[in-house]
């Protein structure tokens, strides 16, 4: 448990995500099976322990501590789990139990004699270890790492694809012994599991200019919809819904589910649809990261796929078809499609690039983020691979913003202010709208830098307020509503456009301006 | 007598009346007491200070020679100061730190400062000094404090080199104290490569060495001679607020650790920047601190700062009669 207990805590502080790559795989290189696959799972969030509640742990620790004495701690600590790992009574003679045997135990210990269990492994661990325990027991490891990163650690760690890894992942269940096997130079396990994911296939970026280095008539084009990519697979009648990173999304989309009727497997853009109208972004969003949709959710938000390939037809692999034929296969699949929940990504008409942009300038539906343009002859490839598949998104929406906040970087900019908080006017007052960390350069990152020490009003922690006098342009590529922001909207991939050295924070944007960029209620 | 007729809370730290002195002032009087050199306990501008000699030596290093008109050496005998007997004993915070035992008419007060009884390479340990008044810190006085051993946290800033040779690895800790027990931890797990220190721990540093406390190869961090490079894998010192200024970039890929007791609490830490808490402290922890009040049983516990409602909690649970001072000007852990 110990090296658990370390890894979590290196894991919870370290927040670049190569850092966090090197804990993982010196962790697999170091631990034995079957504890570094347990180690993965609890990671993520593949071990199903929810049995220990936070009432559970409230009841355990008033037997040991005094009322009073745990209120004063968790007020100034303010995370149960850890309070109750510090506060906990140390061992005389601390115990160091295994993890795969705790994961054993919790997995196998019912209801009843669970607080017992709990309590009598506290007793003998030290506060890391206990903090790892609870956080393990209660399944909330909030450490910043994915599922998807932790299986990236595991492909660096094997050095296999990462592709590969995520085929495989829906048929291994932890503690994965064959996965590590395989990583160390053994057998790759064939995929036995019904209905697995297969890497989806991305696009790069392209624009005008690019194009016109390509033949037309060698692609197509269709709509790029702004809902999330998925894949939706029928296999002898087990059907799953995965997120482009093979995240199992099945459970929280009912409906789509219901609807695949088919054998094969599908790519396509999930989609709220009302009818014939597809809903902006923000109505997709209050169906995602659910564990369960409810039956209101279902009929006032209901989900629909756009699908756009197919990657295996009727038990059939056609990856390596072209896109053409691959095409005429999804068409004429597509015919016994329920058409309320899936149907067909329409190809576009056009002759030329200046046709395409036409489209992408005033495209028929606000849904739309851009234009999808895909090589006739393309094979369905895993990864993003140049040539085959480009997107050409819509220009993003800008405004002019004032700078507010700034907070200290990690590793390579530490030292510097890097990361903004930004506002536009409501009245003559600022409110925060956003904040950014990316899209400037090197050397603007010192003049932002510069800008924050020579205007800084107030400090909290590592963060600055600064004098409102800094204009920024902000891109970005779409508007929620949000209730969680005061001021109401929420912004998505907001990016430092530029320093708009030549505007008074007076003239920036208000707040008016933006709530008229906010798609239609 | 009363206890308070001995010593008191004013608005310039504790005065003892039949001695006419203050112990830690927070404002420049006559006559001060001083048990440390933490910058919030020893101030300039006194008349008269009477402190350890290394106290002494400290204060002169930080406020030049002038801090004070008068210096009064002081040692674990007793001496009449205005009829009050005086003893300073170890308390194991810092070098030079004691607490000040107050003697008169028959009452014995001791006022411990800032205490640790965890030992220390860099200072001698705690005695106690029986008393029927405790005066006592309380800056970790909540029972999730619990100090791990030290030299597992160094244990972890040497794993942490192994895991990532290729990044700076710093280090914050306070000058006084803190930073010679954290070289001296270090070498005492082994690290026997070059420690590089910022400008501000220098002096400090010196002096310990020159009381004959080994620190091993030290190094300024920013000798002209060092390209930003070769401070990959070497360990760098400097007070945590160096951190936040321009001088961090010249560390290739700094990782930020920080020593001090607040790192046990995650937040603390994350609010801090901080990539690799290491939790070492130079107070008592609630067990000590628990511990230490149970040994001494003293009439009356005085809690000068920190979290007194815990205490104040524990003291009513075991029957005991504890008073809170809420002195202010203290900070919780002495930024320097």
């Amino acid at each position: 448990m110990r090296a658990f207990a370390d890894l979590l805590e290196r894991l919870a502080f370290t927040p670049a995500r190569n850092g966090k790559l090197t804990l993982l795989t010196d962790f697999f290189a170091a631990r034995p099976d079957p504890e570094r696959g347990y180690g993965l799972a609890a990671l993520t969030g593949d071990l199903g322990l929810r049995q220990v509640t936070p009432s559970l742990l409230r009841g355990l620790v008033a037997e040991r501590v005094d009322e009073t004495l745990f209120a004063l701690s968790y007020d100034f600590v303010g995370d149960l789990a850890e309070t109750i790992a510090l506060i906990w009574p140390e061992p005389e003679t601390p115990a160091s139990p295994s993890l795969p045997g705790l994961v054993e135990e919790l997995q196998s210990t019912g209801r009843a004699a669970l607080p017992g269990v709990v309590a009598g492994r506290l007793d003998e661990m030290t506060a890391s270890e206990r903090y790892a325990y609870l956080k393990l027991a209660t399944g909330g490891m909030r450490v910043g790492v994915s599922a998807r990163l932790a299986r990236l650690a595991v492909a660096q760690f094997g050095d296999l694809p990462v592709t590969e890894i995520e085929e495989l992942w829906h048929g291994l269940a932890p503690p994965y012994a064959s996965l590590f096997a395989w990583a160390e130079g053994g057998e790759k396990q064939v995929a036995a599991a019904l209905a697995p994911f297969r890497p989806v296939m991305l696009s790069t970026p392209t624009d005008l200019e690019a194009l016109r280095d390509l033949s037309p008539s060698d692609y197509v084009a269709e709509w790029k919809w702004d809902g999330i990519r998925v894949q939706a697979v029928s296999d002898g009648g087990v059907r799953r819904l995965y997120s482009r990173t093979g995240e199992d999304i099945s459970p929280a989309f009912p409906d789509v589910i219901e609807a695949l009727d088919f054998e094969g497997t599908l790519d396509g853009e999930l989609l709220v649809r009302r009818g014939d109208a597809v809903a902006p972004f923000g109505d997709l969003q209050k169906r995602l990261n659910r564990k369960t949709a409810p039956k209101t959710l279902l009929a006032s938000h209901p989900a629909a796929l756009r699908i756009y390939d197919i990657l295996i037809d009727a038990g059939q692999d056609i990856r390596s078809l072209p896109f053409t034929d691959r095409r005429n296969r999804l068409e004429h699949l597509s015919a016994g499609f329920d058409p309320s929940r899936l149907d067909l990504s329409p190809l576009l008409a056009f002759e030329s690039w200046d046709d395409i942009a036409a489209l992408r300038a005033d495209p028929p539906d606000p849904v739309i983020e851009g234009v999808m343009i895909k090589h006739r002859d393309s094979p369905y490839l895993a990864g993003r691979i140049r040539g085959h598949w480009f997107k050409w998104k819509r220009d993003p929406m800008l405004i002019d913003a004032v700078l507010m906040t700034a907070q200290r970087g990690h590793g390579k900019r530490s030292g510097y202010y890097s990361d903004y908080g930004f506002g536009v006017w409501d009245g003559d007052q600022l409110v925060p709208v956003g904040k950014a960390y990316f899209g400037f350069t090197d050397e603007e990152l010192k003049e932002l830098d510069r800008f924050v020490r020579q205007n800084t009003t107030d400090r909290f922690g590592p963060v600055r307020a600064v004098a409102p006098k800094l204009v920024l342009e902000i891109a970005f590529e779409g508007l929620n509503r949000s209730k969680r922001h005061k001021s109401g909207v929420a912004m998505r991939f907001p990016r430092i456009a530029r320093i708009r050295r030549d505007k008074p924070a007076a003239e920036a944007d208000r707040l008016e301006t933006l709530r008229e960029m906010l798609p239609p209620d | 007598m009363r206890f308070e007729d001995l010593l008191h809370p004013t608005e310039q730290g504790l005065y003892c009346p039949p001695g006419d002195f203050h112990i830690d002032p927070v404002a420049p009087v006559p006559r001060a007491l001083i048990t440390h050199g933490h910058a919030d306990h020893a101030r300039p501008g006194h008349g008269a200070v009477m402190a350890t000699p290394e106290t002494l030596d400290i204060m002169a290093l930080r406020y030049g020679e002038e801090f004070t008109r008068a210096r009064q050496p002081a040692g674990p005998e007793r001496t009449e100061v205005g009829g009050v007997g005086v003893t300073f004993r170890p308390a194991g915070h810092v070098l030079g730190s004691a607490q000040i035992g107050l003697e008169y008419r028959g009452v014995r007060i001791t006022v411990s400062g800032d205490y640790c009884r965890h030992s220390n390479p860099v200072c001698p340990p705690w005695e106690p000094l029986p008393c029927d008044v405790f005066v006592t810190e309380a800056t970790f006085g909540l029972p999730v404090f619990t100090h791990p051993d030290p030299m597992e946290e160094i244990g972890k800033l040497l794993a942490s080199l192994e895991t990532f040779p290729d990044r700076a690895h710093m280090v914050g800790a306070y000058a006084l104290g803190k930073a010679q027990r954290v070289i001296a931890l270090i070498r005492a797990a082994g690290w026997d490569r070059p420690i590089y220190l910022h400008g501000a721990l220098t002096a400090l540093c010196d002096y310990h060495v020159a009381q004959g406390i080994d620190l091993g190869a030290l190094r300024p961090a920013t000798d002209s001679g060092v390209q930003k490079a070769d401070y990959a894998g070497e360990i760098v010192l400097a007070p945590p607020s160096a951190f936040n200024a321009p001088w961090i970039r010249r560390f290739p890929d700094p990782l930020i650790g920080f020593a001090s007791g607040w790192m046990q609490i995650r937040n603390r830490a994350k609010a801090r920047g901080v990539e690799l808490p290491l939790v070492v402290s130079d107070h008592v922890d609630w067990p000590d601190l628990t511990r230490t009040v149970e040994e001494l049983n003293p009439q009356e516990t005085w809690i000068t700062h920190g979290r007194e409602d815990a205490l104040m909690r524990w003291c009513e649970m075991t029957q005991r009669r504890g008073r809170p001072l809420r002195l202010v000007g203290y900070e919780d852990e002495a930024p320097e």
